[in-house]
């Protein structure tokens, strides 16, 4: 994915005194186009879980049904009576409409395998999926931007330099490796993170880390980029010429425009962190929307898999939404070339 | 990684003077580290399954035996060769990943040209198909079209090669509708040199740097991809070796016979940063 880097801006925005309120337009206009994506990957998603399950070898009643009264006491009668309560033996096509008519009212379904309702257990999966995804994202960006911050001061000094190795190391690691590494060294060894779980308040310490790592080698790099070249910009000069504090020339002219860059590149690593999520929380058995579409794919729990994917396709949308709002906030110049993403 | 053009371009003052000649520039010396890393590699997986043909070969009573002479990587907790689960697992990850790029980049090749030459509504199709994919993580389209078959590879290689065709698409038809509305193409087709000629001389010379990089990036997370659905346990299924499954099946005994865990990760890493060396440039991927 490319990024196209914001310009530095014009100096007159940077003379203005309060950023202009986005008009109205501009917020229907994202809005509206992120709504037609949301409705596409619904009907994209809904649809491919469908058919591939459909697909799938050997007879689903009887995994279910292995599913709900283990292994040995699976029999024919047993995947009979299950495939007749779920309906599993009518044409495909009137249960793709069923499938897609029950998701339109917003019914999900039952687990198939625990009985269920999934969307309450949607319900759990998802917040805590938030709340891994969330603590995660605002780590690496305060360690991102204060790390892409000390950089750019002395561009090409020692912890510049540094930070470019920290990037590449973060980059070359995958997650899974990271997160292992992680678990070997607190909770292997120093003893003093538990590896797994949910519930104690230090459970999300690992788990956040991994995910924050990554993330904020990415965020490092594009603060200090962004940075240097503001610093260099007219409007930095000048104010500087005009006397104003470096603290405050640093404040109200590097730092807002940096935000501009740093937000919109936020919404490119969107994906990255929605797919941290389901890795690591795979890792820690963190009990999230990853974790919950990993075993759901496992125990093919039709109903399952489809509503942890849409809630997680279903993320990533609703976050690009809010960083192209918080985009046009922050920054009020007339835009007249989309965003990549 | 090199920014050091960047560097000298964003410091203030006098750009700093290389001490060494100029072959042995920060970049050349990190992608000549980088290309030798994974020609090493790349002959281990050519090479590896040909010395040790049997992956599979197990003699239960020498069970995590340690490195020796004979086994340089000892023996896994089933008594098979570590060294040749691992060449074979390499072989594996490098062939899929070769494949899936391919397919992804061919197919994005193609629907952006024909998104940018035609227009109308093949455009907005495609572009509409597009907007959708690319709110899909990779991971997520992984998982879900790999749940078709327990793990069978020609699955995993569909859902690799959908999660990434969206990029290769996006930008080559950002870049050939500027190349087509150019001067340079108008004149072709005033000339009536056919859309071969134009294809040939004018889109492919400008699309096929940005391709190269993009594919080596597509190699390196399909690499990924694949190890992470192993290791999550959702991708190839036992007892085919996989980098990813490997891990999560040595990680049990990793005080026993530590080398079973760091082969397979050493390789894996050395993997990904033999391909991010290899770009001269840091791009923002």
């Amino acid at each position: 994915m490319t990024l196209s880097t914001a310009k530095p801006r014009a100096s007159n925005s940077a003379l203005r005194r309060f950023a202009v309120p986005p008009a109205l337009a501009a917020t229907a206009s994202v809005l509206g186009r992120r709504a037609i994506q949301a409705a596409g990957v619904v009907l994209l998603v809904s649809t491919a879980c469908f058919a591939i399950v459909q697909s799938l070898p050997g007879d689903i009643a009887f995994r279910i049904a292995a599913g709900r009264y283990g292994y040995d006491q699976v029999t024919a009668a047993s995947a009979d009576s299950v495939r007749a309560e779920l309906g599993l033996d009518r044409p495909v096509w009137l249960q793709l409409v069923d499938w897609l008519a029950g998701l339109a009212s917003l019914d999900l379904g039952n687990s198939l395998v625990t009985g269920a309702s999934v969307a309450g257990e949607l319900g759990l999966h998802l917040a805590s999926s938030l709340q891994l995804a969330v603590a995660a994202l605002v780590l690496a960006l305060i360690v991102g931007a204060t790390v892409g911050a000390l950089a750019a001061a002395r561009p090409g000094g020692i912890l510049d330099r540094l930070t470019t190795v920290w990037v590449s190391a973060a980059r070359a690691l995958p997650p899974f490796l990271l997160g292992l590494a992680l678990i070997l060294l607190f909770s292997v060894h120093l003893g003093v993170l538990p590896a797994a779980g949910h519930g104690e308040a230090n459970n999300i310490v690992l788990p956040a880390a991994t995910l924050a790592v990554g993330l904020s080698g990415l965020f490092a790099r594009v603060t200090r980029d962004a940075m240097a070249q503001i610093r260099q910009s007219d409007y930095v000069r000048f104010a500087a010429t005009k006397g104003i504090g470096s603290w405050l020339v640093f404040l109200r002219h590097v730092c807002r425009n940096t935000g501009v860059t740093l937000i919109a590149y936020v919404g490119v690593q969107v994906l990255v962190l929605i797919e941290g999520v389901v890795v690591v929380e795979s890792l820690f058995a963190w009990p999230g929307l990853g974790h919950a579409l990993v075993h759901a794919i496992f125990w093919r729990d039709i109903p399952m898999i489809q509503a942890a994917a849409l809630a997680l396709a279903l993320m990533v949308v609703a976050m690009n939404t809010v960083v192209d709002l918080a985009t046009a906030a922050v920054d009020p110049r007339p835009r007249h070339k989309e965003a990549v993403l | 990684m090199t920014n050091g053009v960047a560097m000298q371009e964003l410091s203030p003052g006098p750009a700093r003077v290389s001490q060494r000649p100029q072959w042995l520039a920060d970049g050349t010396a990190t992608q000549l580290i980088s290309a030798a890393l994974l020609a090493g590699l790349v002959a281990f997986a050519v090479a590896g399954p040909l010395v040790w043909p049997d992956h599979a070969l197990q003699d239960l009573s020498r069970f995590l035996e340690p490195p020796g002479p004979a086994e340089p990587l000892g023996r896994d907790h089933l008594g098979r060769s570590v060294i040749a689960r691992l060449a074979h697992a390499a072989q594996l990850s490098l062939v899929m990943a070769v494949l899936c790029v391919s397919a992804a980049l061919l197919f994005g090749t193609l629907a952006g040209i024909a998104a940018a030459w035609r227009g109308g509504w093949v455009d907005s199709v495609l572009h509409g198909l597009s907007e959708v994919f690319i709110a899909l993580p990779a991971l997520l389209v992984v998982l879900v079209v790999s749940a078709i078959a327990n793990g069978d590879l020609w699955t995993l290689c569909l859902g690799l090669a959908l999660s990434q065709w969206v990029e290769y698409f996006r930008m080559v038809r950002a870049r050939s509708g500027l190349v087509l509305a150019g001067p340079a193409v108008e004149s072709a087709g005033l000339l009536q040199l056919g859309p071969v000629h134009i294809v040939r001389r004018h889109l492919f010379p400008e699309l096929r740097p940005l391709l190269t990089t993009m594919a080596t990036f597509g190699v390196g997370s399909s690499i990924l991809a694949l190890s992470t659905l192993g290791f999550v346990g959702i991708g190839v299924r036992p007892p085919t070796p996989e980098l990813g499954l490997m891990i999560t099946e040595a990680f049990p005994f990793y005080h026993e016979a530590p080398w079973m865990a760091l082969a397979p990760v050493l390789v894996l890493t050395t993997i990904l940063i033999g391909l991010l060396g290899l770009r001269s440039k840091e791009s923002r991927a």
